[in-house]
């Protein structure tokens, strides 16, 4: 049951080979019992899950099911759920229960589906290894004598699809935050078009590069959660009015005369070996499948990384000043006066990456340093959207590979941030852009999942889904799963 | 030494729109504290800001009436600072981009000269929350029903030379807003406010001096002695060797003094950045044209019509034709009465005495505009005599509500009807003067300018035989012809 894809979820409901509630507590069990090593949610909602579910076996009964209900699944900790702790990894939002939904948690509640909990995630969605989270590190379930990172900042929704304690999950990517776990835990992620799925309730990093996207364990699977995630939103002025097409639909298999580039920037003497080869051998199975294959070329690729780290920054300076101890969420104790209540409440709620950032993201913006730093990287922004559109003038997609390596220990990267953010350095480019794109599993390095990634023309989900999909008929990469005393009960 | 005064204004008008510029929350002013703040004016995480149409449509309308280019494409920043007022920890303004270019708008001062004043532009942002200082304990209260309330900013050119000037500018900002129906111009309420850049330099010269912004002045009267004080002061520092230094200041109108918030060195770096939340807003032709067409009459153009149209005089025409609301009361009093100097003098005399006693704009006089009219159609009429027209005005002033008004009933009621009858009138006099015998014999021997003063004791008794119902004109004719018989 812990392999089926949530169309064969669906079907087993509807024909009453289990229940939503049978469902939900095999997933809720396998939490209690696997979840302690893994630290993959923050709240698991028992009682609220369990409800959803005889709701959902009831609609069931009365012949009225859609594709979701009565699926089980797990939100990032970063989506506000109406009267359940939502708290973005930090322990500025420790206690803040939102009165309110975000408009991708209201869709899996319109639809039915059932919500397991909230999962870990790097403070604020800054971090690449889940190490950054008040509530604890996620261990990558893919770990086995050396304790491995699962990735970030989605690392809590990566490790829980990972290690079947949810069917599915949803992420969001700022900078590689879906792609970038789903990578390193052997799952399909997809990033998908800035202004396709609403951001409203989704607590915001970096506001112009956020976005919400599925995780999963298959493209089939990515696409169902799109489809219910994606959609204008009248509370989101950024969410784009563009009519959702039938991703599932979209999953021919066929890709027969499409054509995809290889920028000559990735593959390069900088690329790691392993990865280099896991990317040969998917392009020898496209090409099996009838895709052409191209150089093509990126040149401002490697200008991504520090126009990334001014851009976000920068704007989470600015999103994040609301968490000042007034209104909600963390207050530090007895403060003597405003100022000594902003300091100490800020100061003791948020972690270090947050702080580094906050202070980068200021130091970009002040009188003075606004056109060397920000207004740069916006230029940069510019160009590298531009070397995107050129090549999608001649290709329909873009391969490259997902991470520099595959999962790697905690702690290895220690101390050094610059060496973090170069962990970003082939997702961030999308981010920057606003396209979609999405991580596959295509190969193994030392016994670990590898990602490669796909990169599409704006509002192109479908058709990249579909390319991933036919990638996953050939190949059986996405079915394997981390077999351990981390996951088996 | 001679000195002259530069003044420039910046003031905040509260747009007249039924929700927030950025959430549907009502901008409905005197509600209970926080009542009128949801998940986005609270800032709560995950919230986004969705801009409200209409705001867009009263600053486009403000640039039209000012002769203003209107920017098509218009961009919103984040201006960044910390307060608990303000809940995002930065204001939504526009810098780079304000929807209103450089415009002109006309003064008239009180010795007929008019003056033009640049507006340099205007620009669309949220308005604060509330600090309340008082009643907490030594905390802070804070009420955010006025955050995200929008607001136009309004930036002048130093044009203004005097207090007069400028107040004659804030004036008449007041009365373009109010017209147009963007502002309800409550100045108590905070739906204008004013802050005063000003600086002195010695007559004739052309650099500038150091300025001063005296901030969040909120009526006429203020601004004037705010200015008047601050001029002083600085011919002073200067006059005696000092300098003057950048600074905010504040202005206490109830003590008449100010004081220094802010210098330029503790000034915010407020980092403004483009609000990565909201898309650029592109107001098109047919946009901007639709909203030109259905523009409705300036202060100025009013002004005209009155006294062409309605023969008011240039004074009346202009002081009627400033405040909307007055205007408005004006013309439907006008329209019911038939008589617009009538109308006029009503206007200007009784119903503006009450507003400025009780502090109170036309719009939200207890009196009708249709009742007032009615009024004035009884006085020219003659059902009135003006005592007891000042009779029914204090009645329908008072009445709990305005659906209760009705002018006919009152008189009726209060028995206020003048006896016109001439036949009843004569009547009354031959009753009075009967018992009147010695005044009567006095009058006689009297000369005419004795007699006239002598008149008075008759009219008296008279008044109060008739119940002061009697029509004193027509008395005054009887009586004239009964005496000199």
């Amino acid at each position: 049951m812990l392999e089926k894809s949530i169309q064969e979820l669906a079907k087993g409901l509807r024909n009453k080979e289990f229940s939503s509630v049978e469902l939900t507590k095999s997933y809720l069990s396998r939490i209690e019992a696997l979840d302690k090593s893994i630290n993959s949610f923050i709240t698991v909602a028992s009682d609220q899950a369990l409800a959803s579910a005889a709701i959902a076996d009831e609609t069931i009964a009365n012949g009225t099911p859609n594709l979701w209900t009565g699926i089980p699944f797990a939100h990032k900790d970063i989506f506000c759920t109406d009267g359940l702790l939502t708290t973005c990894g930090s322990k500025m939002l420790h206690n803040f229960e939102p009165p309110y939904n975000a408009t991708v948690a209201q869709k899996f509640i319109d639809a039915g589906a059932v919500c397991l909990g909230k999962t870990n995630m790097d403070e604020f969605a800054m971090g690449s290894t889940n190490e950054n989270s008040f509530f604890g590190k996620v261990v990558n379930p893919w770990s086995e004598t050396n304790e491995l990172v699962p990735g970030g900042s989605s690392g809590g929704s990566a490790a829980a699809v990972a290690a079947r304690l949810a069917p599915v999950a949803t992420g969001t990517d700022t900078g590689g935050s879906i792609r970038q776990p789903a990578a390193f835990c052997g799952l399909t992620g997809l990033k998908p078009t800035y202004g396709r799925v609403s951001r409203y309730g989704m607590i915001a990093f970096a506001s112009s590069l956020d976005q919400g996207g599925p995780m999963a364990k298959s493209a089939e699977d990515c696409a169902a959660m799109l489809q219910l995630m994606a959609g204008h939103d009248a509370k989101d002025s950024t969410s784009i009015e563009k009519e959702v097409p039938d991703y599932l639909a979209a999953l021919t298999g066929d890709v027969s005369g499409l054509k995809i580039g290889l920028p000559k920037e990735y593959f390069n003497e900088h690329l790691n070996d392993d990865i280099a080869k896991v990317l040969q051998d998917a392009i020898k199975v496209l090409e099996s499948k009838g895709v052409e294959f191209k150089e093509v070329s990126l040149p401002n690729s490697h200008l991504g990384v520090p126009a990334y780290y001014v851009i976000a920054p920068a704007e989470a300076s600015a999103n994040l000043s609301r968490f000042d101890g007034a209104r909600y969420g963390y207050r530090c104790e007895n403060p003597r006066d405003l100022m000594d209540m902003y300091m100490r409440s800020r100061s003791e709620g948020f972690g270090d990456e947050v702080k580094r950032r906050i202070i980068v993201g200021t130091y970009a913006l002040s009188a003075g340093y606004y056109d060397a730093y920000y207004n740069k990287a916006m230029q940069v922004r510019r160009l590298i959207k531009n070397d995107f559109e050129t090549a999608f003038k001649e290709v329909d997609f873009i391969l490259g590979p997902t991470t520099p390596s595959p999962a790697f220990g905690a702690g290895e990267k220690g101390d050094d941030p610059v060496q973090m953010y170069l962990e970003d350095i082939y997702t961030i480019t999308a981010n920057l852009a606003g396209i979609p794109a999405m991580s596959m599993p295509a190969g193994s390095v030392n016994g670990l999942p590898c990602g490669v990634q796909l990169l599409g023309n704006y509002f192109d989900e479908a058709r990249m889904l579909n390319v991933a999909h036919s990638y996953q008929q050939e190949t059986d990469w996405h079915t394997h799963k981390p077999k351990n005393s981390l996951t088996e009960l | 030494m001679q000195w002259e005064t530069v003044i420039g204004l910046e003031v905040h008008v509260q747009l007249a729109t039924k929700s927030k510029i950025f959430s549907g929350s009502s901008t409905a002013f005197g509600a209970d504290a926080n009542t009128q703040a949801s998940a986005v004016d609270l800032a709560l995480p995950g919230t986004l800001p969705v801009p409200n149409e209409q705001a867009f449509r009263y600053a486009t309308m403000f640039g039209l009436a000012i002769d203003a280019e209107i920017n098509q494409r218009s961009v919103f920043e984040r201006k960044n600072y910390f307060y608990p007022d303000l809940p995002k920890g930065y204001q939504t303004t526009q810098l780079d981009a304000p929807i209103v270019g450089p415009g002109n708008v006309e003064i008239t001062l009180s010795d007929g000269r008019k003056k033009n004043v640049r507006i340099h532009h205007a620009h669309l942002e949220e308005d604060a929350g509330k600090s309340l200082h008082e009643d907490y304990h030594g905390m802070s209260g804070i009420d955010l029903n006025r955050a995200g309330t929008p607001l136009i900013e309004i930036v002048s050119e130093p044009d203004m030379r005097t207090a007069e000037e400028a107040v004659a500018f804030a004036k008449a900002l007041h009365s373009l807003v109010t017209s147009l129906g963007i502002c309800d111009g409550e100045m108590s309420q905070g739906s204008m406010r004013f802050d005063v850049n000003i600086s002195v330099r010695p007559m004739g010269t052309e650099e500038l001096g150091t300025r001063t912004e005296t901030k969040n002045l909120n009526s006429f009267r203020f601004m004037e002695r705010a200015i008047a004080l601050e001029v002083e002061r600085q011919i002073d520092v200067i006059e005696e060797g000092g300098e003057i230094v950048q600074e905010t200041r504040l202005y206490d109108g109830d003590k008449d003094v100010a004081r220094s918030m802010r210098s330029k060195e503790e000034a915010n770096d407020y980092r403004y950045f483009p609000c990565p939340d909201l898309l650029p807003v592109v107001l098109t032709d047919e946009y901007i044209d639709e909203i030109r067409k259905e523009m409705p009459e300036l202060p100025s153009a009013r002004k005209e019509r009155f006294m062409t149209e309605l023969g008011l005089s240039d004074y009346d025409a202009g002081i009627i034709s400033a405040e909307a609301g007055l205007a408005n009361t004006f013309e439907t009093s006008a329209k019911i009465s038939g008589d617009a100097k009538l109308s006029a003098n009503w206007i200007l005399g009784e119903f503006s005495a009450r507003l400025n006693a009780e502090d109170l704009s036309a719009a939200h006089a207890p009196i009708s505009a249709e009742a007032l009219g009615q009024l004035v159609l009884r006085v020219k009429d003659n059902t009135l005599s003006s005592s007891s027209a000042k009779k029914v005005f204090e009645k329908l002033w008072s009445q709990s509500s305005q659906a209760s008004s009705d002018v006919d009933k009152i008189i009726e009621s209060e028995g206020l009807k003048q006896v016109s009858d001439t036949g009843a009138l004569e009547q009354m006099v031959d009753d009075v003067l009967a018992g009147m015998a010695d005044q009567i014999a006095q009058y006689k021997e009297a000369d005419d300018k004795k007699r006239k003063k002598l008149m008075g004791g008759f009219m008296g008794p008279l008044m109060k035989a008739s119940k002061g119902q009697g029509n004193p004109k027509l008395f005054n004719e009887i009586l004239q012809k009964k005496l000199n018989d």
